[in-house]
């Protein structure tokens, strides 16, 4: 029976290990977003919405600028990666089932899903603003599609291969031309799935800093021209929680809420939409 | 028997039209694929060519040289290597551990009920942006940790042998080990997630034999679970790695920023993305610029070949599945 | 070898001559021969495997989706060979048309469900696409029960009248012929029933192939039924003698349940 305890004892020690591990995992979530309301929530006000960054030392102040740059950069990011990554995830699904150059597509769209975003904002810089003179909005833009669409190429092409093979024959079946087939039946199909895509991209991309310090830059000033460099949140915080100016580090917090507010906000409605569908 | 005679073709034009648009859109469609690989070309080619400089001016050995001087234009990527490679291996001692464990609770011991909104969570905690991660390891993490936890890993480690050097030097918070711990948090939850998907492989009934022998929980996971889906696992270990090499913001914040290697985990050094994020903005044109370049350049090799290992064991992995 | 010589009366829309289907290198129909008599039923029957769904889906060149698939010989529809490569094949899938095993209702409304084939190769007014929607719904018998939800999505029906929706689909497009792949086999009997009685009325105006697992079904509403066993047509006959004599032993094993 010896045995028998050192075994029970075992698998004790290591369940309990294992709950911990979970514990740790909830408890940091817990933590790190105790601390962004406690620090961010003080620092939400009207001034907060509707006054544009303060000079450095100076009191007062909102992140006007930057909330309205990220949301034209991001929205910009949106309207260029959904045409391009559901296309490029319908190739992938509809005609690339057994070509070479489809797995190798596939393969680079996966590593992309994880690839350092500091270099592909490098990238956009080499690209865009050493050749076009200068930062902007756009080469923000640029830098952010880059990252937002493998996740709906992948995600697009997976929610595809998901449909019944009969529903994809069945609209063969009255004569209907492959492109009618993909764009209004199957790809209709899964409707649900690919906004999910398309939401998660975009959570993905609202709180990417580093491909912006190279791009877009930042504005300490209102500008809504994509043309010049353009104030955005992610920037606006790395550079006011790294400065000395306490009004700025707390602006800074204040940006972290409403960014995490905006990305686990996005998340969370993605995730709804997807199983309140898939459970239709 | 005699087959009835009416032409066929009776829609001639309109089937014309469709060849034509079913042309177009699967020409438009890989066009937009194409796109996608370009880019990572584009990425390659663009990064060595604005690398060329500064390999023309130090060959090879930029990558092992340890000196980062601005004012003399002198540039070696060693102490960026050190500081990303350490700081993920850190990463990954901690990360590993906790990842197997949320894995393994979610997937055997979890109630049914706690198993999606627990799932959930640390998708969630996936989703966290980066830079939320370095502002807390700034502002809250780092001095708490410099107060309560640095002095006394120092007390109970400094002497020992061998690995007392780690922990010398002034506790300030800062430095490769609160990075290395950042971004662990960081990384846990893609680790664990793809360690839980792929715990969800192993099938039902080969779990339950084991279980029918008389297993206890960890025997199963331990001598039936873990050994099923190693391939998938180290895939996703490799996924974490190749996250916490690349990741800027976590760890721009808390490494301190210092261009040189020392033995201490609490030293400030640096990596290659905080390098990066910190000079880039005001770099000269010329050598200074290329160096960045040549870093990012390394950065995205690495990445590219560690990430790349790791999708290729994942894939195994599930491919093996669904055999 | 298939020495049996194909049998109908009547005229044939679709003769096949000699087709074999190959999967990569399996070879999934050997030198099958046989005429699918116009304004018949025709039930392919047989073991799981047999070939059959396999023999439906070469008519209307579904298999051509996938690569690796295809098929050698010869079908004549109206004096031309459907497995030409130069043969366009959205056009013979409209004219050929097909019901699957599982309701397929595409993601859209009732009426765009039947307007979306239409509207592919006619080009109609309103009024007129209006009267085709009717018109292909009665021929379903779903009429009274589709009239008044024609803009709710075609996922909201039941299974049965799902079914009846892809048939009423399928037949809107005013096809020669309708194929039908096991298409009760996913529903309860009361919608069998119905899909049945449909399928007896659509023989007037169209030419039916059905494939169906289910023997007392095939020997309900066929006149021709072919047996396939292998690969292989074994026997091909009319309904009530197949069922009542077999000629050959593996017919008379598989429909007396010996094995199958």
């Amino acid at each position: 029976m010896q045995l028998y305890s050192r075994r029970v004892w075992t698998n004790r020690i290591g369940i309990a290990l294992s709950m911990g591990a979970m514990l740790f995992g909830l408890l940091a979530l817990l933590w790190i977003l105790w601390t962004l309301f406690y620090n961010g929530f003080s620092a939400l006000s009207w001034e907060f919405f509707t006054e544009d960054t303060p000079a450095p030392g100076s009191e007062g102040g909102g992140l006007r600028n930057a909330i309205v740059g990220s949301l034209m950069i991001v929205g910009m990011t949106t309207l260029v990666s959904t045409p391009i990554g559901i296309l490029a995830g319908i190739y992938l699904a509809e005609f690339g089932t057994t070509s070479k150059f489809a797995a190798m597509t596939r393969f680079v769209t996966d590593i992309m899903l994880s690839a350092p975003s500091i270099v592909i904002g490098l990238f956009v810089y080499a690209l865009m603003v050493a050749t076009l003179g200068g930062f902007s909005g756009w080469a923000g833009s640029v830098a952010l599609s880059l990252i937002a669409v493998p996740v709906v190429v992948r995600t697009t092409e997976n929610m595809l291969l998901l449909v019944p093979t009969a529903l994809r024959e069945a609209a063969f079946a009255v004569g209907a031309p492959r492109w009618q087939v993909s764009l209004k039946v199957t790809l209709r199909a899964v409707k649900a799935g690919v906004v999910t895509g398309i939401l998660l991209a975009i959570a993905r991309v609202t709180g990417e800093t580093a491909p912006l310090l190279f791009t877009a830059l930042n504005n300490q000033f209102y500008s809504t021209d994509m043309s010049q460099p353009m104030g955005n949140l992610p920037v606006v915080i790395f550079q006011f929680a790294m400065s000395p100016y306490e009004n700025w580090v707390n602006l800074a917090w204040g940006g972290a809420l409403l960014i995490a507010l905006f990305v686990l906000g996005v998340n969370i409605l993605a995730r709804v939409l997807f199983r309140k569908k898939s459970t239709d | 028997m005699r087959a009835a005679q009416a032409p066929v073709d009776l829609h001639a034009e309109q089937v014309r039209k469709f060849k034509l648009q079913d042309f177009l859109f699967h020409q438009v469609t890989l066009a937009f694929a194409f796109l996608v690989l370009a880019a990572l070309v584009g990425i390659l080619i663009s990064l060595a060519m604005e690398a060329l400089p500064v390999f023309r001016e130090s060959g090879p050995a930029f990558l092992w040289t340890n000196v980062w001087n601005v004012p003399e234009d002198q540039y070696g990527a060693l102490s960026a290597i050190y500081g990303t490679v350490v700081t993920s291996i850190i990463a990954l001692v901690i990360a590993v551990p906790v990842s197997f464990g949320i894995a393994l609770f979610l997937t055997e011991t979890c109630p049914v009920w706690l198993r999606r909104p627990l799932g959930t969570a640390i998708e969630l905690l996936a989703g966290v942006p980066s830079i939320i991660y370095g502002i807390w390891g700034l502002f809250v993490f780092a001095p708490l940790f410099a107060a309560h936890v640095q002095p006394h890993l120092q007390a109970a480690l400094g002497d020992v042998p061998v690995i007392g050097g780690w922990f010398a030097g002034p506790p300030i918070g800062i430095g490769i080990l609160t990075a290395g711990i950042v971004l662990s948090l960081m990384v846990i939850p893609f680790v664990a997630s793809v360690m839980r998907d792929v715990f969800e492989t192993v099938p039902p009934a080969l779990k339950e034999s084991a279980y029918g022998v008389g297993c206890t929980t960890w025997e199963v996971v331990i001598h039936v679970v873990l050994p099923y889906t190693r391939v998938g696992v180290i895939g996703g270990i490799m996924l974490g790695l190749g996250r916490a090499l690349g990741e800027t913001m976590a760890v721009t914040f808390v490494i301190g920023n210092a261009n040189r290697i020392v033995g201490s985990l609490y030293a400030p050094g640096t990596s290659i993305a905080s390098t990066l994020a910190n000079e880039f903005g005001e770099a000269d044109p010329g050598l200074h610029i290329s160096a960045l370049f040549a870093l990012g350049l390394v950065l995205f090799i690495i990445t590219f070949v560690v990430l790349a290992i790791s999708r290729w064991l994942i894939r195994r992995s599930v491919a093996k599945q669904g055999r | 070898m298939s020495a049996l010589e194909p049998t109908a009366d009547g005229e044939a829309i679709l003769s096949i001559r000699d087709l074999n289907f190959f999967y990569g290198d399996f070879r999934g129909l050997k030198d099958v021969s046989l005429d699918i008599a116009k304004n018949q039923v025709t039930a392919f029957i047989g073991p799981s495997g047999c070939g059959k769904s396999t023999l439906l889906r070469t008519f209307n060149r579904m298999y051509d989706l996938y690569p690796g698939q295809r098929a050698e010989g010869q079908i004549n529809f109206h004096g031309k060979n459907l497995l030409d490569k130069k043969q366009d094949v959205n056009l013979v899938r409209a004219k050929i048309g097909m019901v699957f095993q599982k309701p397929t209702p595409f993601p859209m409304t009732i009426y765009e469900n039947i307007a979306f084939g239409v509207r592919l190769y006619e080009k109609l007014a309103k009024s007129e696409m209006d009267d085709r929607v009717e018109w292909a719904l009665r021929k379903a018998a779903m009429w009274q029960e589709a009239k008044d939800k024609l803009q709710q999505s075609g996922l909201s029906l039941s299974g049965g009248q799902q079914q009846r929706l892809c048939i009423a689909r399928t037949i809107a497009v005013k096809p020669e012929i309708v194929l039908l792949d096991e298409p009760t086999s996913a529903l309860d009997p009361i919608s069998t029933a119905k899909i049945e009685e449909l399928i007896d009325e659509l023989k007037n105006d169209y030419t039916i192939a059905i494939v169906t697992h289910n023997m007392q079904q095939a020997a309900r509403i066929s006149d021709l039924t072919a047996f396939m066993y292998l690969g292989e047509l074994v026997e091909f006959g009319k309904t009530d003698s197949l069922f009542v004599k077999p000629q050959k032993k593996q017919t008379e094993d598989y429909i007396t349940g010996r094995f199958g």
